[in-house]
């Protein structure tokens, strides 16, 4: 046999190798697992949720469609209303409390100080003890009658003769709340604002100072505008957990006194689940998405979609 | 023996093998309980079954205790497989809508009373069951009757197991010393007993916050004990009342004898505050005064803790209610015969008796028979809680047990309306508007 006839075989592609060498096919099964997870997970419950706002479905129960009467409703309900403006409220004064706390912190901790690591470890603490607990330990710190805080003020120091109702009273209650919020969420702003600081070039500081720059001027000049794009994310994903927040109002109010706490989210699990209005309280969480959209837009556009990000010059 | 016949005997005889033999329930009765000879209920178990079972969580140790022990009592007995979950009191409404909701998950619910009323269409019949346990141990009382059945008819959707009642938990030594022997039953003395022991320092306390219990707890005394009511029979708003407003300015003057802080108590609040002496009288179920007697550090309060009915009763209209604990069974079980068996046995003097006595009358029977139960011959002091199941009062008085009780009771509309008027943020006249309107709002979504 001379090398002229020779004939390379090649064994013809069965009929599933040829399957994953086509490339719509091939497409589709790379995608069906995350499409799949995205539908199960996340589509289903989001347009469940959607379309349970347009019925009165009752747990337990099948509802019919009403079309908007549950949004009419509530556009009528005084405690709904005031669950809105007070999720506002919260989250605005929150937010700057925690990223005017979380930034110092993280300037505090981009300084050289001792054991930094370890001090880094423990400044993440409030974040990882899950939410319910440090909500019943606030719980405890507001309690009318066995407060720490009273206790130290009024039994030890004696600087007042009653004890603070933190609780009690609508604004009180409502203070009370922000703070453990706020406590709860400075580990996460410091943290992420830490590793962004950490990303700005030491040589911009050293070329600042040779010029005179004041430390304000650094802050302002420097670590500001490089900060701005983590800011954005960091501001993004804090207005959103604490727009949507539940847990630590559920555990230590449950929305009292009377209904002067309740957020959102609480009042629609109140009325969606123990009340077993579950069409009311799916219109209830329904209605706080246009919300998270507009907050989400509004800092990722806002703070976010400078043109330095994309790598031209911020002129 | 060949395999057909052993199933044989498991497909048919489980039931009646159970009755006659291994737990012949009439022959080992309980002492002192006076039970009636009634044929069991025609229910036999089904082969192999495997069920499971969630009711809420305990406040005293011997609540489970018991029940797990009673509970290995029926595995072995019958082979039937048994699991409880003990849910946390205020999730036990989520779990048993999304049951209902699934149709699947536990098999027997021992749940709240109003649940069964809620799905009465995903429940099992009890009439049967339920008939037999009243003619045995002596009858129904009003309070577990009105909960297990359907609304205006004689069909039993469940079977009530326990009715957690509440009294007044006050101290004797204080109460006295503001010169009453007891708690009055008439209101304006009670409250210038509330005003004396304020000035002594000794202030009462009642939860206002929203709590599921003791907070409606409080608003249904008040709104009862005036004579006020949510809804007529027929289900017609009827809280914007003379008898409310009476109610609400009553609220407002007691409450300035409270200890402060309770517009924001929630359910254990008001058993901290007692134990740590803060308060010296404050409704609760007998949690508080089983917790004192059983550590010997706060002997002197339990020796000095009495128990009497809330004030304001006209006769035996008392103005309270009790929680009922209501044992339901799933139409999606897959043994259903086996399901009411468990709470059958667990309702049977032999293993209820022991349940009730060692809960310190947790739970008070439903079964009027246990009145005799030792459980009640031993402290003296807890003889209130025994009666919880002759209340006359339930949440939605005087309508149906509904949906919409239900969210009245667990949106706080009536706590809320006379936490309102003590916090001084709406007058009375207010308040009940604002309860009407939430109240009809409620009643006309779940209708």
């Amino acid at each position: 046999m001379d090398a002229s006839t020779w004939v390379a075989k090649r064994t013809p592609p069965n009929a599933l190798a040829r399957l994953f060498d086509y490339k719509p096919f091939l497409i589709a099964v790379c995608l069906f697992p995350a499409l799949g997870l995205l539908l199960a997970f996340l589509t289903y419950p989001l347009g469940l949720g959607i379309y349970l706002s347009f019925t009165d479905t009752q747990i337990g129960g099948n509802g019919k469609w009403v079309g908007l009467e549950n949004f009419i409703d509530l556009m009528e309900d005084p405690i709904f209303l005031q669950s809105v403006w007070w999720t506002f409220v919260y989250t605005a004064i929150a937010t700057i409390g925690k990223f005017a706390l979380g930034l110092w912190l993280a300037l505090l901790l981009n300084d050289n100080i001792p054991f930094k690591s370890a001090i880094r470890a423990i400044i993440l603490l409030p974040y990882i003890v899950p939410t319910v607990l440090s909500a019943i330990a606030f719980w405890w710190i507001y309690d009318p009658q066995f407060s720490i805080i009273s206790y130290v003020v009024v039994d030890q120091l004696g600087l007042r003769d009653k004890y603070y109702d933190f609780l009690g009273e609508p604004w009180p209650a409502r203070w009370s709340l922000i703070v453990a919020n706020i406590w709860r969420g400075i580990p996460f702003v410091a943290i992420t604002l830490l590793a962004g600081l950490q990303t700005i070039s030491p040589s911009l500081y050293e070329a600042a100072m040779l010029d005179g720059a004041s430390p304000w001027q650094r802050f302002r000049r420097i670590t500001a505008p490089l900060l701005m794009p983590i800011l954005a994310i960091v501001m993004t994903f804090s207005v959103l957990f604490t727009f949507t927040d539940f847990q630590l109002v559920y555990a230590i109010t449950r929305g009292g006194p009377i209904n002067a706490t309740h957020l959102m989210a609480t009042l629609a699990f109140q009325r969606g689940i123990p009340a077993g209005q579950l069409g009311e309280g799916a219109a209830i969480a329904v209605a706080m998405i246009p919300f998270l959209v507009f907050a989400t837009l509004f800092s990722y556009y806002a703070l976010g979609n400078r043109k330095w990000q994309q790598g031209s010059d911020n002129d | 023996m060949d395999r057909f016949t052993r199933r044989d005997a498991f497909k048919m005889g489980t039931g009646v093998a159970l009755g006659a033999t291994a737990l012949a329930p009439d022959a080992m009765a309980q002492a002192g309980i006076p039970v009636a000879n009634v044929p069991l209920p025609n229910q036999p178990a089904e082969a192999g079954a495997t069920i499971r079972v969630i009711r809420p969580s305990k406040f005293v140790e011997a609540d489970e205790a018991v029940w797990n022990e009673n509970q290995a009592k029926f595995i072995k007995a019958t082979g039937i497989q048994v699991r409880t979950d003990y849910v946390g009191w205020e999730d036990i409404r989520a779990q048993v809508a999304v049951a209902a909701r699934t149709g699947a998950g536990p098999d027997v619910v021992a749940g709240w009373a109003a649940d069964p009323h809620l799905y009465a269409d995903k429940t099992l019949d009890m009439t049967e069951l339920a008939e037999y346990l009243g003619k045995k141990y002596g009858g129904w009382g009003p309070l577990p009757e009105r909960f297990g059945k359907k609304f205006g008819t004689n069909q039993w959707l469940s079977i009530p197991m326990g009715c957690g009642g509440g009294a007044l938990v006050w101290r004797k030594s204080w109460v006295n010393e503001v010169g009453y022997s007891s708690p009055p039953n008439e209101l304006d003395r009670f409250l210038d007993m509330c005003r004396k022991l304020q000035k002594i320092n000794r202030p009462v306390g009642f939860a206002l916050g929203n709590a599921v219990g003791d907070g409606n707890g409080t608003a249904t005394w008040l709104l009862w004990s005036h004579g006020g009511f949510q809804v007529d029979e027929a289900g017609k708003v009827t809280i914007n009342s003379p008898r409310t407003i009476e109610a609400l300015k009553y609220a407002a003057e007691l409450y300035k004898t409270f200890i402060p802080g309770t517009l924001s108590w929630l359910d254990p609040s008001n058993n901290k505050a007692y134990i740590s002496e803060e308060v010296s009288v404050t409704p609760n179920g007998v949690s508080v005064y089983f917790v004192l007697k059983n550590d010997p550090k706060y002997a002197k309060i339990a020796e000095d803790t009495q128990h009497s009915r809330l004030p304001g009763a006209v006769g035996t209209r008392y103005p309270e209610t009790a929680n009922v604990l209501n044992a339901m069974v799933f139409k999606h079980t897959k043994f259903p015969n086996a399901s009411k068996e468990f709470i059958r046995f667990m309702m049977e003097a032999e293993q209820y008796d022991p349940w009730l006595t060692k809960c310190l009358g947790y739970w008070a029977h439903p079964l009027l028979a246990f009145d005799k139960s030792a459980a009640w011959t031993g402290d003296a002091k807890v003889l209130p809680f025994r009666d919880a199941q002759k209340m006359p009062h339930w949440i939605g008085f005087k309508g149906p047990i509904s949906a919409a009780s239900g969210a009245v009771d667990a949106e706080y509309v009536l706590v809320q309306m006379f936490a309102s008027v003590c916090s001084g943020q709406a007058t009375p006249q207010e308040a009940a508007k604002e309860a009407e309107r939430r109240i009809t709002r409620i009643y006309r979504r779940a209708a």
